[in-house]
């Protein structure tokens, strides 16, 4: 019950906005930022699979890559399939270490003339320093500190900002495009990260508070903290980077394969190749799964999973309670023969074992505008 | 009943007949946020004071509780395993985690009353 000081913290462009709202500010990725409003984690994450809630996501790294062979430079760095993406198009890739690690789990989108990047706040002096190291002449990357970027998530998100953006309506899922609303130029992609269809807002830092404002007035939507948007995430089975995914896990081993372009796969010419072809045609030795204990105590990251016999085959990377789901949910690595769907094992919390299955993720189905 | 008193880690205990009743403050329940699970200690269990012997689950982080006498756990909350919300509804009533048979009853004066649990609370602040 200790809450750890907030010196030495940064203030997002919606600090101010964010105490006048009553949010609980928490140190995050060297950002103070909400993990809760007054109305709790749990009133917030349910409101937004019910309506809309809007995130301050501006600690997280923008940046955009310009110059002639910018896809090709970016190719080089992830086994994402960057030049076949369509402009107007926003894809999920991971950036990979020569041994096969991911080294960041990133968004990228085709703005017509650039290549927009929003990278992990954790990772973006390191992604970004990466990427401008191995960019060839004629590539520039250029970072966005001067920007917000807000998340509105919910089945209330985009008939909500379509009111002031006319044609997001039309967008699917991963669309993205630049708006004019009421003077703030907007960066929007149908995206997000709750497994609920809404939208990623990305504008100038100096107009976010009074475009928040605005979103805030929109009917249906609320603000939500961290702690719904962590929640949230969970139940949607996505990763969180530094613990779901790292520099020692493969895109194999997280069930990540399907952000590696086909085209790549048959070139095999992006970092860490070697490793996950090797761990395509012979299987990894441990996978990435979803598990559903018994009860409801939660396991947190870190739990020791153990199998029938007591020996531990596998760690909780993330878990805790599913507001939506309403029980306890996890996701974690288990060695390759215990990842089938249905497997019992015991998540040993404390030393003591709670009974728990392998099940399948995501644990509430993703609601995207395909 | 007789006076509560409070500990710096925001237990509260209340002797009543063979033993003391202990839970988590207002003040606690509040920055903790959504209850979800509490495991409690094991009946016959004796602790020191200052132990670490239930944990708190919120949606977002487990917290321990901590026994703020020594003594022996002679009754937990059974309410509280199909209904943790009671920690955060009544946290002085109906939200108590266990019961406790005191190794020295004069531990329990020691501790804070409500007024300087109060003046504590407002020092953190």
């Amino acid at each position: 019950m200790v809450e750890s000081s907030s010196e030495s913290l940064a203030d997002t462009p919606l600090a101010a906005l964010h105490r006048e709202l009553g949010g609980r500010m928490v140190g995050f990725a060297g950002y103070a930022l909400p993990v809760q409003y007054p109305a709790g984690i749990m009133a917030e994450h349910l409101h937004c699979r019910a309506a809309a809630s809007l995130f301050d996501v501006s600690h997280m790294g923008q940046a955009e890559l310009r110059g002639e062979g910018a896809a090709a430079a970016l190719e080089a760095l992830t086994p994402a399939d960057v030049a076949g993406l369509k402009p107007g198009r926003q894809r999920y890739g991971l950036l990979t270490s020569p041994s096969g690690g991911i080294l960041d789990d990133f968004m990228f989108a085709n703005l017509g003339d650039r290549i927009f990047l929003v990278v992990n706040a954790s990772r973006k002096d390191h992604d970004f320093d990466h990427i401008a190291a191995h960019l060839p002449q004629g590539v520039t990357l250029h970072r966005h500190e001067d920007r917000a970027l807000l998340a509105l998530q919910g089945p209330g998100a985009v008939p909500a900002l379509a009111t002031l953006a006319p044609g997001l309506a039309a967008f699917s899922f991963m669309g993205i495009g630049s708006f004019d609303i009421g003077g703030v130029e907007a960066i929007i992609s149908r995206s997000g990260y709750t497994g609920e269809d809404g939208v990623e807002i990305s504008v100038p830092a100096d107009q976010a508070e009074a475009f928040a404002r605005r979103l805030l007035a929109l009917p249906g939507v609320m603000p939500a903290g961290l702690g719904a948007r962590d929640s949230l995430r969970l139940e949607a089975g996505l990763c969180l980077y530094g613990s779901d995914i790292d520099e020692t896990t493969s895109a194999v081993e997280a069930g990540l394969v399907w952000s590696i372009g086909k085209r790549r796969r048959m070139e095999w010419n992006f970092p860490g190749a070697e490793r996950v072809r090797e761990e395509l045609a012979n299987g990894p030795k441990r996978l990435r799964v979803g598990l559903r204990p018994e009860g409801r105590q939660p396991a947190r990251g870190h739990t020791p999973i153990a199998g029938a016999d007591g020996a531990v085959i596998g760690e909780v990377t993330s878990g805790g309670f599913g507001p939506s789901v309403g029980a306890p949910v996890a996701m974690g690595y288990v060695a390759r023969p215990f990842a089938e769907d249905g497997t019992a094992l015991d998540l040993m919390v404390r030393g003591k074992a709670v009974p728990a299955r392998v099940a399948p993720m995501p644990f509430i189905p993703h609601r995207y505008a395909r | 009943m007789s006076e509560m008193r409070f500990s710096k880690d925001h237990e509260w205990i209340r002797t009543d007949g063979d033993g003391a009743t202990i839970g988590i403050t207002d003040h606690a329940q509040n920055a903790l946020g959504d209850v979800v699970f509490v495991d409690l200690p094991e009946l016959g269990r004796v602790v020191a004071a200052g132990e670490a012997c239930a944990v708190v689950e919120s949606v977002k982080a487990a917290s321990d509780v901590y026994a703020p006498i020594a003594g022996k756990i002679i009754e937990v909350n059974a309410a509280l395993s199909d209904d943790p919300g009671l920690v955060n509804r009544e946290p002085m009533q109906g939200g108590w985690f266990f019961r406790i048979e005191p190794a020295d009853a004069s531990e329990i004066a020691a501790l804070l009353d409500e007024g300087a649990y109060h003046s504590f609370v407002d020092s953190l602040a």
